[in-house]
């Protein structure tokens, strides 16, 4: 049996994944093997190898390839190894495999302590203009249209202000 | 070198007072903030910590709290200088392995020091001897609060602060107090005392943090968890708690004397005569011992102003302080022999133990432990 990789050398390394129920295989020679990380399973993702081969048509791709971080390059097998995260936006890409670890490990999954006071005007601002908005909506039904100018006014001069703070 | 400066003078924490000091040595809160969308330090590139390093240290040394603080490169300290900074409790024994675009800043009392670049951005810690984790508190988030207005920290509205590891994650908030607390050990109460801490979400560590032995009796207690609870919950409940251990500590004293007295006069006896006639010496042992005559000196087998000779050589005899006089790098056997020597010239001083409290009956003796 011929490598998948390089089709060219005799496959020595037969591997097997499983990805969410789904069977995924791939035979390798020793060089390649060694060059896609397969020594190192934790760093070592069948789906991502394959999804680069092409030409592997029979096999279904399940799940979809490693998430990566966009702002840092991090993956899940990173997280894995290491137990610590790329940086702060990777609590974005992986909330999904994070969020029940955090249930795990903390009191609660939601900040209750400080806010920093950047982020208290944000706050600030957004829950006024959400009020000044109800407002308006209300006043239109009421047909009240000296109010509803007066709140789109004061709406738009709010939406300025956090345009401009962000 | 500026770290001479350091060593040279005493931390306000080990020669100040504070509040319950006779068993609570230390309390101390550290916060964790990062810099937002740029890579945490273990997963950036030396370029990247460099220029985070760079982003962050003129802010920090800009602080009027920093007035006239020490700023240290970690790739410029040898071995044996960022041991004794691990020793002061003044960096963390991971921020001692780090070297290039790290880096740690001080204010002249070593009451407050700040880490770049350890596992996250920023490790900013408040020190302070006894019982006071409020004040040491309302220290740090001073200068959180002074931060934040230069700097752009990582903070999401739902889970908090953003760290390295999620086990920070929410406040980024680690408050801790050390305790010493040999009655508790001979009495053999401590393991029950730490599986009950262990079971309300609190931690128990040894001197060095996590991971390391409990030596000379003292034991680190912190919170555990930093998501789902307000910063001022967190010190509360950690202050009831060690209040808590702090009378089941006095109640073991107490119960020694009254029981034990002749245990415990042994105890005393034997530290004050190995430690005044021993020729060699390990760490251990005398961290062991050291603490023995803390808790003679607590229940007045002798003076109380015995009490700073024997916090000094808590820390001065700790590997690294012991070598930082020398010129070259000791050896185990060469340490053992220069600690001993330095306990028996400072203990030269010492009155033998004052045991007559203790043979006109336990009452007495009890009762300058109670005013505390």
């Amino acid at each position: 049996m011929l490598c998948d990789v390089c089709k060219h050398n005799q496959a020595t390394v037969f591997l097997t994944q499983i990805v969410d129920g789904k069977m995924q295989k791939a035979n390798l020679c020793e060089s390649c093997s060694k060059e896609k990380g397969v020594t190192d399973p934790t760093g070592f993702a069948l789906a991502d190898l394959l999804k680069n081969m092409g030409g592997a048509e029979q096999i279904e791709f399940a799940t979809p390839v490693e998430q990566r971080c966009p702002t840092c390059g991090f993956t899940q097998a990173d997280f894995k190894k290491t137990g610590r995260l790329g940086c702060s936006d990777c609590y974005a890409t992986f909330h999904d495999g994070l969020d029940p670890l955090l249930k795990t490990m903390h009191k609660g999954t939601r900040h209750v302590g400080k806010v920093p006071a950047r982020q208290y005007r944000e706050l600030e601002l957004s829950s006024r203009l959400k009020d000044l908005r109800d407002g308006l909506q209300r006043s239109v039904a009421e047909e009240d249209y000296e109010l509803a100018a007066k709140l789109r006014d004061e709406i738009r001069t709010l939406e300025t202000q956090v345009s401009a703070s962000t | 070198m500026k770290l001479t400066n350091i060593t040279s003078s005493t931390s306000e924490w080990t020669a100040g007072d504070g509040p319950l000091q006779s068993i609570v040595i230390t309390s101390r809160v550290r916060f964790a903030r990062n810099l937002a969308r740029q890579p945490f330090p273990g997963w950036a590139k030396k370029a990247e910590r460099t220029d985070i390093l760079n982003q962050i240290q003129p802010a920090v040394v800009a602080l009027p709290e920093m007035t006239d603080s020490t700023s240290l490169q970690l790739q410029d300290l040898t071995a044996l200088e960022k041991q004794v900074l691990v020793e002061r409790h003044l960096i963390s024994r991971e921020h001692a392995a780090k070297g290039v675009g790290s880096a740690v800043i001080m204010n002249p009392k070593q009451t407050l020091s700040i880490m770049i670049n350890e596992e996250d951005h920023l490790r900013m810690q408040a020190i302070r001897p006894g019982l006071q984790l409020k004040n040491v508190f309302k220290m740090i988030d001073k200068v959180d609060s002074a931060l934040e207005a230069i700097l752009d920290f990582a903070y999401s509205r739902e889970i908090g602060y953003l760290t390295a590891c999620p086990t920070n994650v929410g406040t980024g908030m680690r408050a801790s107090s050390m305790l010493h607390l040999p009655g508790l050990v001979l009495s053999e109460q401590i393991n029950k005392v730490i599986q009950a801490v262990n079971k309300i979400g609190l931690a128990v560590r040894g001197l060095y943090g996590e991971g390391t032995e409990a030596m000379g009796n003292l034991f680190q207690i912190s919170n555990q968890t930093t998501l789902g609870e307000k910063e001022d919950e967190i010190i509360g409940r950690l202050t009831r708690v060690i209040e808590t251990i702090v009378q089941h500590e006095e109640n073991a004293r107490a119960v020694l004397v009254e029981k034990k007295a002749s245990t415990l006069l042994d105890q005393v006896g034997r530290s004050y005569g190995i430690l005044t006639f021993a020729h060699s010496m390990s760490s251990k042992e005398a961290l062991n011992l050291l603490s023995i005559m803390r808790l003679g000196i607590d229940l007045g087998f002798f003076d109380q102003t015995c009490r700073v000779s024997v916090d000094e050589l808590f820390m001065e005899t700790q590997p690294a302080h012991l070598q930082k006089g020398s010129q070259k790098k000791l050896a185990t056997d060469e340490r053992d022999i220069l600690r001993a020597e330095i306990i028996r010239a400072k203990l030269k001083a010492f009155p033998k133990p004052d045991i007559s409290k203790m043979e006109a009956g336990p009452t007495t003796s009890t009762e300058p432990k109670n005013d505390e």
